[in-house]
């Protein structure tokens, strides 16, 4: 008998739970501005969140999925992109988005129930969240592949959750970018529950990063509660892909200390002593210890950015809650690109209803 | 002008579109060196290359959401699925995806695609190969259905398919594959979506149908018509945004109608054409609306088959019954 195969799963860390370094740093952990700057998106996206969640208790937003405890995540792919990439979402990505300039009030519009939210101004080719779970890693696969096909240096980057790898679209995906060497990174964020189904109970395999191997690529973990390790793995996966075609999933391992979405109450399948005990290493104080402990970072500059980041998400709030909305009309005239006569006379109606309710409408 | 198989000119009208636009891709299982298990995309692979005939794995939920990531990106692929009981996976990227990208991101990306599957029975096929499932395609929103009736109309049809920046579901009566061959002009031209069209005049009874189904409305046209019965004849071809105007038009004229499909009868497209008459053509109406079409089973094997598919017999006989009433 003979081995044919064989594989092995590395995981990147640099800073343990209280934000000293494990491991030799990566250059931009040497510029403290850079730093400081994925420090405010952690902060700002847990401000955001907070206040959403806010909002929806008190009947101002619809259901709303805090990525609390899982900023690094997404904050470390926000920082890595290229704003000509393309972003390629589940619904927990706030902090990527923010990063690539889709609006604080855009993500509150879309939570809020205002399609508009998704019109980005600022990254256009982006895709809107994904809800079904798992079926956008076949449009990151589509749009890499358009990528590849027009010879253009650039990479998609399709997030999930951990629950999502259990489906077979996500293999699919996987699978196809394998086989045409695709510029795409997968992003597992392994916050260890999908809604109240445990990792454990989730797949029997070692860890998630290793599906990657049946699609014939590398898969590797990260600490995802260390933003510098996001960012530093992202950047490398991002370079390998836009120059070598080589796709890659990486597993980021950190925690989900919120609820689900605001619809979900966890205590009814959490023990509220585990979350207390993640609570401990969890990506924000984790940063701020490295900061202060370099001495990067004051109690003042502190207070100053908490609120920044406060007026920053009130003022997107307060836009929010101030915008009209669209004409009833709007549902029907973005279905097509341009309206089929034949439902011209379901418009009519449409206008008719808008204008009882006192709207514009038409 | 040569003379064609419904099959040859889908295939011309492919090869036509990605002449014209670099943009059209053929994405498909077995779609590159083997040229399609129908041969629609034969010779395709040869003239454009292995970048814009794709042969990808065995995989059909990603085809269709493949086909969104590549929409998105303002290309324009024609995506090929083997048969039409293979399209199930692709419904949930159709439905959640394609058919709603334009409006939940309101037009800032949109899926101009066009999703093609061999459809419908009549060739003794094997399980799940004779599957006539329109109705799933023409339920969702955002999505057009198209199914050609003939050699033309696949071609003019498909052409505007793919020039459509909207999503498209193209249903090919595999029957008619290679069935009949006719005159057919490779010059470029569409014909248009979202219209019926007019087939035979006739001012006693309306047939409405579509794909295979016409041949079999023409046939009893035919044979009621030796009765002296007058028996109109339309094409839906586009199975939504369905054409009301045309079919309102010819059923006022005549006060009857018989709509055949292969689908299952219940809640199938025969059914939206009766509440459309009901609703706007009820007090033109001479009779009940007749449906002439498959049963609430699932597709028989080829031994039963002919019993389930709507013949011209059973047509026939619905419009005499409807010539019944003054």
């Amino acid at each position: 008998m003979q081995q044919v195969a064989s594989f092995a799963v590395e995981r990147t860390a640099y800073l343990d739970a209280d934000g000293s370094s494990v491991e030799r740093l990566p250059a931009f952990a040497g510029d403290r501005d850079e730093l400081v700057r994925l420090y405010r998106s952690m902060v700002l996206t847990r401000t955001f969140d907070a206040k959403a969640v806010a909002l929806q208790r008190t009947g101002r937003l619809g259901t709303f999925a805090s990525s609390l405890g899982q900023e690094a995540v997404s904050v470390g792919i926000g920082a890595a992109m290229r704003a000509e990439d393309v972003l390629v979402p589940s619904f927990r990505e706030q902090g990527a988005q923010i990063l690539r300039g889709v609006t604080l009030e855009e993500i509150f519009a879309y939570w809020g129930g205002d399609e508009r939210g998704s019109d980005f101004a600022g990254p256009r080719e982006d895709f809107p969240i994904c809800v079904p779970v798992g079926t956008q890693a076949a449009h990151a696969a589509g749009v890499a592949l358009a990528f590849r096909l027009r010879r253009e240096p650039r990479v998609a980057v399709c997030v999930m959750g951990d629950g999502a790898t259990s489906k077979g679209d996500v293999y699919e995906a996987m699978n196809a970018a394998g086989v045409w060497r695709l510029p795409v990174v997968f992003v597992v964020n392994n916050n260890e529950w999908a809604i109240s189904v445990p990792r454990s109970r989730q797949t029997a395999t070692k860890t998630l990063a290793q599906k990657a191997i049946a699609a014939g690529f590398e898969g590797e973990q990260v600490d995802g509660n260390d933003v510098i390790a996001v960012r530093a793995v992202m950047e490398r996966a991002l370079a390998l892909a836009r120059d070598e075609r080589q796709p890659r999933l990486i597993e980021a391992l950190t925690y989900r200390l919120s609820d689900h979405t605001t619809a979900d109450d966890a205590r009814r399948y959490r023990d509220d002593k585990e979350v207390s005990e993640r609570w401990k290493a969890e990506p924000v104080g984790r940063l701020r210890g490295f900061l202060v402990a370099r001495e990067w970072w004051s109690k003042g500059d502190e207070e100053k950015m908490l609120a920044e980041c406060a007026r920053e998400v009130d003022a997107a709030a307060e836009a929010y809650l101030a915008r009209s909305d669209q004409p009833a009309t709007a549902m029907i005239d973005h279905v097509f690109a341009e309206l089929p006569a034949a439902m011209e006379g379901q418009r009519s109606a449409i206008a008719a209803l808008g204008a009882r309710a006192g709207g514009e409408g038409r | 002008m040569t003379a064609l198989t419904m099959v040859e000119a889908i295939r011309d009208a492919m090869a036509r579109a990605m002449e014209e636009d670099p943009d059209v891709l053929v994405l498909g299982e077995d779609v590159g060196h083997d040229g399609g298990v129908f041969r629609a995309t034969e010779g395709l692979f040869e003239r454009f290359g292995e970048e814009r005939v794709i042969d990808t794995p065995l995989s059909e939920a990603l085809l269709a959401g493949l086909a969104v990531g590549l929409g998105a990106q303002r290309m324009r692929p024609v995506v090929e699925f083997q048969f039409d009981g293979f399209l199930y996976p692709a419904i949930d990227q159709l439905v959640n995806h394609a058919g709603r990208l334009r409006n939940r991101t309101r037009g800032r990306l949109s899926c101009p695609i066009v999703i093609r599957a061999p459809y419908g029975g009549g060739i003794r096929a094997p399980e799940h190969h004779s599957e006539s499932p329109e109705t799933f395609y023409a339920h969702m929103p955002g999505i057009r259905t198209v199914i050609p009736s003939t050699p033309r109309r696949a071609y003019g049809l498909m052409l505007a398919a793919i020039r459509d920046p909207d999503p498209v579901v193209f249903l090919e009566p595999k029957r008619l594959y290679r069935a009949v061959r006719e005159e057919v002009a490779d010059d470029g031209e569409a014909l248009p979506l979202d219209q019926c069209f007019k087939i035979r005049d006739g001012t006693d009874v309306t047939l409405v149908g579509w794909g295979a189904s016409l041949a079999r409305l023409l046939e009893a046209a035919d044979l009621l018509a030796e009765e002296g019965i007058e028996a109109g004849v339309i094409d839906v071809a586009t199975l939504k945004p369905l054409d009301a105007a045309t079919i309102l038009d010819a059923v006022r004229r005549s006060g009857r109608c018989v709509i055949a499909h292969e689908a299952p009868r219940s809640y199938g497209p025969a059914a939206e054409i009766a509440a459309l008459l009901a609703g706007e053509g009820l007090f033109s109406l001479l009779a009940p609306v007749e449906r002439v079409t498959g049963f609430d089973v699932p597709v028989p094997l080829p031994r039963l088959e002919d019993h389930y598919l709507p013949d011209a017999e059973r047509i026939a006989a619905a419009a005499r019954r409807l010539m019944g009433y003054r």
